[in-house]
């Protein structure tokens, strides 16, 4: 069983989770992710590596309540345990020799970008890192972000925090007004990806993003996770998450990950109807 | 009970669920025979001096021997004689491709049907599970760890050999759940999951360790094993669980399934249920490209899931299909409609990007390939679009490159397979063991569980032989 040390909500959709599993924490690299399972009967998914601590033995992931499994992930508390949690899978993120980058995160892909701008900084490169958000009132990790980064800019799509706008605008802004970067990451909603690279792409700079398509067993043995990257298939859980973004095909992205949308929603209906039986219950 | 021989040219019929009923429910399909059934069918057997059968066995079950102890009534010592060679009887009386192998070599099978020996095997094995009390008998530890990655018929026979000499064996899985194909692949109507856990169960009480979760390779190298984790041998059986796909256009659009995801969110999630949280598409008209035993499965899990026009789509004709002649009987009485010398060569999206049909050509068998089956050559002109929301793609498995790829001393050919004695299991890197489909490729579930036997003796010689 895989406890929960330590519970904390960041916003009114998005918590975080620290939990014991040593041995995940001791190979745990940026840019990886975990399987999990929140009981006996629950399905089987995947969340970033947020953070790790290999002495402690823990691993942190940070996740919205989007559909059935992540509200019942969101209901359990300190102490409790989960069922399953399998990794590290995926590759880390090939950072080696970068001496400026931009780490962009949009909404909840802010915080999963953390652990690669930590690394930079960690490594001495320079770092600029871009939040966006849909208002000021779910904004996370921004002192967290401030100390890893040289600079820090949070835009909100209504402007509510007083910078209005998307991460890809801050982003031509900053080229146009020369900054050079060896690499810029990219995380978050498939959309916000591939515009970012489109911005680059005119620059040739090399933009890496994180893809999150369905996934079952994260090890490569259900093609589940088919991705087109550079008109070739790719299994993201073992060939990536990360790939070169001027390479991947977003729309089939997109388009994949609408797949369950029917069932998705019937589920959360039934999630819904369940707990309200069990608070009409008592 | 009276030894009266039989000579019936038929085997006794095992009982089935009614076609039209099962192919509604995921309850398995043939119901056993019951005691008299049994005796009635060993009474086929002539005991012959030579024993055929026995040598068409991959691990040379004493079936003459357990075949007379059925007639006789003993069916708990009957149980007890196959067990000698075979870990897993109730698994392989339930899926051994029989008529290539023990029961071709039946001499009953000469002018007439073979003695039912699958049958009889499953029986005796059933039997005991509801009759006998199983007691085992732990072995003293000697001290010594051996590793085994994969919880499928390999590696599951080799720890239940290695925990039987003595060795502190802890079995490295992947998945949450223990099994390997047995659970993830095989449907519950052809393989009961209770039964699996049964066996698996039997192995923790002898002392087995299994810790689930553990992706070998991401979490653990094999090098780490050896030398930080204190294992003293490492058995490789981690299958061949990799899905090709044929390469052509349309594959990757909504609706397309390899085989082993759809079957892996059939059995190891369970998404025919419908309180299940994992979802599946349950399709109307469904293609399944292949004709092996994976294709069988996941046309008739299709079936079952609702679909009201199922396909098999193979490119050779019947007499090659590789799938064992019972599933393909079952699958046509259960309606699957058989398109066989057809070939797929595109599949064909609508304007959201769901499958719509798929394109195919028709097939004419030419001079035999390398694989001694004839050649399948397309007919120009042929092309023709079969209407279609589902295709499940069931073409063939190779093995995971997980452990070769971080475990760089180890040994492969150019399929991915791990290299290792057919004898033995022994590998390029010392102290490391391999069996079963991540040597051999997709193979069968009796010439797994036989390597992971084999490559158990191997251990404990190599490992006393490093402390002589
Ligand atoms: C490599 C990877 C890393 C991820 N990291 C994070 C993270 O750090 N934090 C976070 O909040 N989310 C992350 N996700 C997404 C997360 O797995 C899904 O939000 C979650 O599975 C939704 O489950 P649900 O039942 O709550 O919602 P559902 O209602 O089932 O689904 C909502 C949406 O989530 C996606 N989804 C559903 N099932 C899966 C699945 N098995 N695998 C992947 N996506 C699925 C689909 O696009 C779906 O439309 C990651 C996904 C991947 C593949
Ligand atoms: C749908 C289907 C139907 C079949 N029907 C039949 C049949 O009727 N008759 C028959 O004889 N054969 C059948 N087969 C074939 C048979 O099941 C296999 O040949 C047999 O299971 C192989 O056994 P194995 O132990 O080598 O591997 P597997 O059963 O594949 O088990 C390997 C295990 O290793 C685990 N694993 C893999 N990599 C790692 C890693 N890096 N770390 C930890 N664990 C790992 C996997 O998760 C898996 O649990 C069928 C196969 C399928 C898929
Ligand atoms: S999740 Fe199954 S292959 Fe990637």
């Amino acid at each position: 069983m895989y406890k929960i040390v330590r519970k904390e909500i960041l916003n009114s959709q998005v918590k975080l989770l620290e939990i014991e599993a040593p041995y995940v924490a001791r190979k745990a690299e940026p840019g990886q992710f975990i399987i999990l399972r929140v009981d006996e009967s629950g399905e089987r998914i995947p969340f970033t590596i947020a953070d790790y601590d290999r002495e402690k033995g823990t691993v942190t992931i940070i996740f919205q309540e989007v559909g059935a499994s992540t509200l019942a992930l969101g209901l359990l508390n300190e102490g409790d345990s989960l069922a399953d949690f399998v990794g590290p899978l995926g590759v880390a993120s090939e950072l080696e020799g970068v001496k400026k980058a931009a780490v962009i995160g949009g909404g909840l892909g802010s915080a999963i970008a953390y652990p690669q701008a930590k690394k930079l900084n960690q490594m001495g490169a320079s770092v600029d890192v871009i939040m966006g958000y849909r208002n000021k009132d779910i904004i996370i990790l921004e002192k967290e972000m401030a100390e890893v980064s040289d600079r820090l800019f949070v835009t909100t799509d209504d402007g509510s925090n007083g910078t209005k706008g998307f991460v890809s605008d801050i982003l031509q802004k900053l080229l146009d007004e020369g900054t050079e970067y060896d690499v810029v990451i990219a995380i978050g909603p498939a959309i916000m990806m591939k515009v970012v690279c489109d911005v680059t792409r005119p620059h040739g700079i090399r933009t890496i993003v994180s893809l999150n398509p369905i996934m079952i067993d994260g090890t490569g043995m259900c093609g589940g996770c088919r991705v087109t990257v550079g008109g070739e298939t790719k299994f993201a859980c073992v060939d990536g998450p990360d790939f070169d973004g001027h390479q991947v095909d977003f729309d089939e992205l997109m388009r994949r990950l609408s797949m369950y949308k029917d069932k998705e929603r019937t589920a959360v209906e039934r999630h819904k109807c369940r707990l309200e039986d069990q608070v009409n219950a008592k | 009970m009276q030894n009266k021989r039989n000579m019936s040219p038929k085997k006794v019929d095992i009982p089935v669920q009614d076609p039209i009923v099962r192919s509604g429910n995921f309850e398995e399909v043939a119901l056993g025979y019951t005691e008299e059934m049994a005796i009635e069918e060993a009474n086929r057997c002539l005991n012959c001096k030579h024993k055929p059968c026995v040598s068409g066995c991959p691990v040379n079950v004493k079936i003459p021997e357990f075949v007379m102890l059925i007639t006789e009534g003993k069916f708990e010592e009957a149980y007890e004689k196959i067990l000698e060679t075979n870990s897993l009887p109730a698994v392989c009386g339930r899926v051994c491709p029989q008529e290539s192998q023990c029961e071709a070599k039946c001499v009953r099978g000469i002018k007439g049907e073979s003695v039912g020996i699958g049958r009889l095997e499953r029986f005796a094995a059933d039997w005991s599970m509801k009759n006998a009390e199983k007691k085992y008998d732990t072995v003293p530890f000697n001290g010594k760890k051996v590793a085994i990655i994969g919880s499928g018929p390999a590696g599951l026979a080799c720890a239940g050999d290695l925990v039987k000499l003595g060795y502190d064996v802890t079995i490295f899985e992947a998945f949450h759940l223990a099994g390997g194909v047995l659970v993830y692949g095989i449907p519950e109507f052809r393989l009961p999951k209770d039964l699996v856990q049964k066996e698996i169960d039997g192995l923790v009480a002898q002392g087995v360790k299994i810790r689930t979760n553990m992706v070998i390779g991401k979490v653990l190298t094999i090098d780490e094993l050896l030398e930080e984790e204190g294992f003293s041998a490492v058995f490789v059986g981690s299958g061949a669980g990799l899905p090709m796909f044929m390469n052509i256009p349309g594959e990757n659009l909504n609706g397309v399934y390899s085989a082993n995801e759809f079957l892996t969110r059939i059995n190891l999630m369970k998404a025919y249920k419908e309180d299940a949280k994992t979802p599946i598409m349950r399709g109307e008209a469904v293609a399944v490209v292949g004709g092996g035993n994976v294709a069988m499965d996941a046309a008739r899990s299709a079936k079952r899931l609702g679909a009201k026009d199922v396909y098999i789509i193979y490119r050779r004709s019947e007499a090659e299909m590789p799938a064992r002649l019972e599933e393909v009987h079952h699958a046509k009485e259960e309606g699957i409609i058989f398109k066989v010398l057809t070939n797929p060569v595109q599949i064909i999206g609508d304007d959201n990007g769901w499958v719509k049909g798929m394109e195919c050509v028709s097939m004419e068998l030419g001079e035999p390939d390398q694989s001694g089956r004839r050649r399948p050559i397309k007919i120009e002109g042929s092309e023709h679009v079969i209407d279609l929301d589902t295709v499940i793609m069931s073409i063939g498995t190779s093995p995971n490159p997980l452990i070769r790829s971080t475990t760089p001393d180890l040994a492969t050919n150019k399929w991915g397979c791990i290299e290792a004695d057919a004898e033995t299991g022994t590998t390029s890197k010392e102290g490391v063991f391999a069996g079963g489909d991540a040597v051999t490729g997709a193979a069968t579930v009796i010439l797994a569980m036989g390597a992971g036997k084999k490559a158990a003796k191997a251990i404990d010689e190599y490992i006393k032989s490093k402390e002589a």
